[in-house]
């Protein structure tokens, strides 16, 4: 009996240490986090669309009036460099959590449901090495906090269906500017 | 009350536990403000490459598209002093500042430096990454300066 009582012991202090030492020991960036991939050239289609002007000032108004819009307050602009950040506070309430934790909680597991959402926006106008011609490219990310305040989730939003829409509410938005309205 | 020879050694085995976290675990926190792991010359030599280039702007437009590229949401950025910030978020979170000045006449200057969740990342391979996205982007050689 002494003799499994010590080999707990044991036990308990290896585990102990081992994780002593893995806080000691930073994480290693994973190996593809800057590399090109399939994905890239992909992903950038995705986001990026061509506009017949030249005037840079002009789109970054139509981006801004855009964002506003869309209810994001802008955080950050250089227009010398063609970009604007925006962000706002929402809801992070969806269905989809809301079933998972109570089907979790009916076996008697706690899941933090989901509360906040910060989302960003940040767009940068890049005028095309030749023509007349201005590219907008567009990136969204979100973080999401728990009830509890804990974050749950860091993620980029890749859906098309987000990017297709943006571009489609930025040519109206470049109509209206273009028209002062 | 009953001796107990195990007593002691668990009294030793706690003493050591302790003793460990301290060693690994629970450094001074506030000496994390002004702490590398690499030597500054060995840290700007990984950070750093030249570009045979003057066009500075255009090395910071190519600069924020490769970041782009990578994933990153950029954050900010200055035109006056040649940088610009963004973050990636895929589970994890990495954040990146490049700044980008000229160097001698004929050359321009691209550092970057970048953190992974609350680590700074000083390892060199990353950075090799970084620039050979940003050679493809910027059609030019990325040279080490010495």
């Amino acid at each position: 009996m002494i003799k499994g009582a010590t080999k707990r012991k044991t036990f308990g202090v290896i585990t102990t240490i081992v994780f002593l030492f893995s806080i000691g020991c930073a994480p290693k960036i994973p190996p593809e986090a800057l590399v090109w991939n399939q994905e890239t050239l992909k992903d950038r289609q995705l986001q990026t669309r061509r506009f017949d002007t030249n005037d840079e000032e002009l789109v970054l108004q139509a981006v801004a009036g855009l964002l506003q819009d869309l209810g994001f307050n802008l955080d950050e602009s250089e227009t010398k460099l063609g970009i604007i950040v925006a962000s706002k506070e929402r809801d992070a309430q969806d269905g989809e959590n809301l079933a998972k934790g109570l089907l979790l909680a009916l076996i008697g597991v706690e899941m933090p449901l989901d509360y906040k959402q910060k989302l960003r926006a940040s767009v940068v106008t890049f005028p095309a090495s030749e023509g007349d011609f201005m590219n907008v490219r567009v990136t969204f990310q979100r973080i999401v906090w728990s009830v509890r305040g804990k974050e749950t989730k860091r993620e980029g939003l890749d859906d098309p269906e987000f990017y297709k829409e943006f571009f489609e509410k930025l040519s109206k938005s470049m109509f209206l500017e273009a028209h002062a309205i | 009350m009953q001796f107990n020879p195990y007593r002691r050694q668990r009294i030793l085995f706690l003493f050591l536990v302790v003793f460990s976290s301290m060693l690994f675990g629970c450094q001074n926190a506030k000496k994390q403000l002004l702490a590398t792991g690499e030597s500054q010359v060995k840290l700007r030599q990984i950070q750093t490459r030249v570009f045979d280039t003057t066009d500075r702007k255009q090395t910071l437009r190519t600069v924020i598209s490769t970041m782009q590229d990578l994933g990153f949401v950029i954050d900010k950025a200055d035109e006056t002093l040649g940088s610009v910030s963004g973050t990636k978020l895929d589970g994890y979170s990495i954040r990146l500042t490049a700044t980008v000045r000229p160097r001698g006449k004929t050359q321009t200057l691209v550092r970057a430096n970048a953190q992974y969740g609350m680590y700074a990342v000083e390892k060199a391979e990353p950075y090799q990454n970084f620039f050979t996205s940003l050679e493809k982007a910027m059609f030019l050689t990325a040279h080490s300066v010495d």
